[in-house]
């Protein structure tokens, strides 16, 4: 409360802490509705509107979108896409930091920036090729036409962020271990992954929100709706679901748990994350 | 021997990512050129028609409808969330009673798909149902109130208000990490030299902060050339193309359409825009390198 006080001590800082009040309710207004609407019936809230005392409160829209809804297997369909393609771009980007982190050679700067490049790209630009190639991989319409797509996309992030990380290990660790004979795979198992697990967690904590909230890919390379994720799955729920707006939203948030859970729980990295690209 | 093998050790661990990077990324892209310059359903094998697809963009008013939205989000994006995110920067930066909640409550919309933010936002704009509508009637300011999403001049704004309340967030982490790796003792410096509040901030604090905003403003463009979830879930591009973006607009010719090289091109289009702002990003990492 001292440290209170000490802040409010001029009229200007109230001021700013009454707008930045009224600023975040209002950025809190959706996820409010969502949760308020989730537990209350479609009719309830037209004929009585929207700012009323509910009539009933129930998790009856919970249910109905678990099961009617199909969000009891498009949940499990966001996992199993989700944790192969994390799994797999973290050690690729790993395997291919460690490189441009450590060796100098002709290429390493075009390689660098080529990564760097890519994971620039307004994705949508490679959505015929892929598509076809998918295709033509007989990957079309399986988990894992997603999965290597998701795996080689992050790639170009994980790179560049694990590669910014490990330039700042001091190399004498690791020139001491390759004078002791280690071999190079050995290193970077052994010294360089144990190193830079701080920068792993916090790409691995954003990469899965990522590839967790990922829509268009999903609506490009499944067909089938057993295999469709979850943000898949919820453009359906819509389609199905057409005026009954609590099923829907009550939909939403079920999709949104995991990974706001992950934020919740990882929130240090997550931020870590974000800013690591930005700054040094 | 010994040099042979330093210069093959790299490839030993980059071998991998880069075929996978060629194949699924670097190769598409190119790929998405000769595309364009086809005739092609999805099914059978493209035929090469030169630069017809292209002829026929610049005479294709939904194409430049969604290009001017496009810059519409552009502009919205490189101003509003960025004064936004740099004012909730500062004033987070330093210790302020509720901090941690401040900052979590404007993290949340990051962390939510595009398409969950959608379908609330969606539900919020409902012309009668709606929290937005029941508001505005509610305390007196309109009879009835308009369908957000139906309306033509309405429903383009009332997505990127959306994409706003997403982006706001991000940009504050980034200048908050911006603020952070600022030496304290600049300002302290400006100040005893007699510099007010307003002028540390115009002649120390910006300077300093601008690898930041080149970063923050890339990020920005990109982020409005990537608009599609928030499009799709919400209107898909209607009504009658009035939100339409490129991105959208790229999908439904392809998918729905199956006009397949006409979408290419619409691509190659919005590829040729990134570039130049990808280039942008690649200098400023460069100038970050040679740093170290």
């Amino acid at each position: 409360m001292k440290n209170a006080r000490a802040y409010f001590n001029s009229p200007w800082r109230v001021l700013i802490f009454i707008v930045l009040l009224v600023m975040t309710l209002l950025w809190l207004v959706p996820i409010l509705t969502g949760l308020i609407t989730s537990i209350r019936t479609f009719n309830d809230i037209l004929y009585r509107g929207f700012i009323s005392w509910p009539e009933e409160v129930t998790l009856r829209n919970f249910r109905t979108a678990w099961e009617r809804g199909g969000l009891s297997h498009y949940l499990p369909n966001s996992f199993i896409i989700t944790l192969p393609s994390l799994f797999l771009t973290l050690l690729f980007s790993s395997l291919g930091a460690y490189a441009l982190a450590r060796f100098k050679f002709k290429a390493n700067r075009v390689i660098f920036f080529t990564f760097v490049g890519g994971m620039m790209l307004p994705f949508q630009v490679l959505m015929l090729p892929v598509f076809k190639l998918t295709d033509f991989l007989g990957l079309y319409d399986t988990y894992w036409g997603l999965i290597f797509f998701h795996t080689a996309f992050q790639l170009g992030f994980c790179t560049f962020m694990l590669r910014n990380y490990m330039r700042t290990v001091p190399g004498e660790i690791l020139e001491a271990a390759r004078i002791d004979g280690c071999s190079e795979v050995r290193i970077w198992w052994r010294i360089m992954l144990p190193l830079t697990l701080p920068a792993i967690a916090a790409v691995a904590t954003l990469e899965f929100t990522w590839i967790f909230n990922d829509y268009l890919w999903a609506i490009i390379l499944l067909r089938s709706d057993r295999l469709k994720p979850i943000t898949a799955g919820l453009a359906s729920l819509q389609g199905q679901f057409v005026t009954d707006w609590p099923v829907i939203v009550a939909g939403a948030l079920v999709g949104t748990l995991p990974t706001l859970l992950v934020f919740l729980f990882l929130q240090r990295y997550f931020i870590e994350g974000l800013t690591l690209g930005a700054t040094k | 021997m010994v040099r042979l093998r330093r210069n093959f050790l790299p490839f030993l661990f980059l071998a991998i990512p880069i075929l996978i990077y060629i194949v699924w990324v670097i190769g598409p892209m190119f790929y998405t050129f000769y595309l364009s310059l086809t005739n092609w359903d999805g099914l059978t094998t493209p035929t090469f028609i030169g630069f017809r697809n292209y002829q026929r963009l610049f005479n294709d008013s939904v194409f430049f409808l969604s290009l001017t939205n496009n810059m519409k989000w552009l502009v919205s994006f490189v101003t509003i969330p960025v004064v936004l995110g740099l004012g909730l920067a500062m004033i987070l930066n330093r210790a302020i009673p509720g901090e941690k909640i401040f900052k979590m409550s404007f993290y949340l919309p990051m962390v939510l798909a595009m398409v969950v933010s959608g379908l609330i936002w969606g539900w919020m704009y409902h012309p009668r149902g709606g929290l937005i509508n029941n508001v505005l009637v509610g305390i007196g300011l309109l009879e009835r109130g308009p369908g957000w999403l139906s309306d033509r001049s309405l429903a383009l704004w009332s997505i990127i208000i959306v994409a706003i309340w997403r982006q706001v967030g991000y940009v504050m982490v980034l200048y908050l990490a911006g603020l952070k790796s600022i030496n304290p003792e600049f300002l302290e410096a400006a100040k005893i030299d007699g510099a007010n509040d307003w002028k540390v901030f115009q002649k120390v604090l910006m300077p300093l902060l601008m690898p930041v905003t080149v970063i923050v403003l890339v990020i920005s463009v990109i982020d409005s050339l990537r608009a599609f979830d928030l499009v799709s879930v919400m209107t898909r591009g209607g009504p009658a193309n009035a939100s339409s973006v490129l991105a959208n607009y790229l999908y439904i010719q392809a998918f729905n359409n199956y006009r397949m090289g006409y979408a290419a091109a619409i691509a190659v289009i919005l590829f040729l825009i990134s570039l130049v702002f990808i280039f942008i990003y690649l200098w400023q990492v460069m100038k970050n390198e040679l740093e170290y």
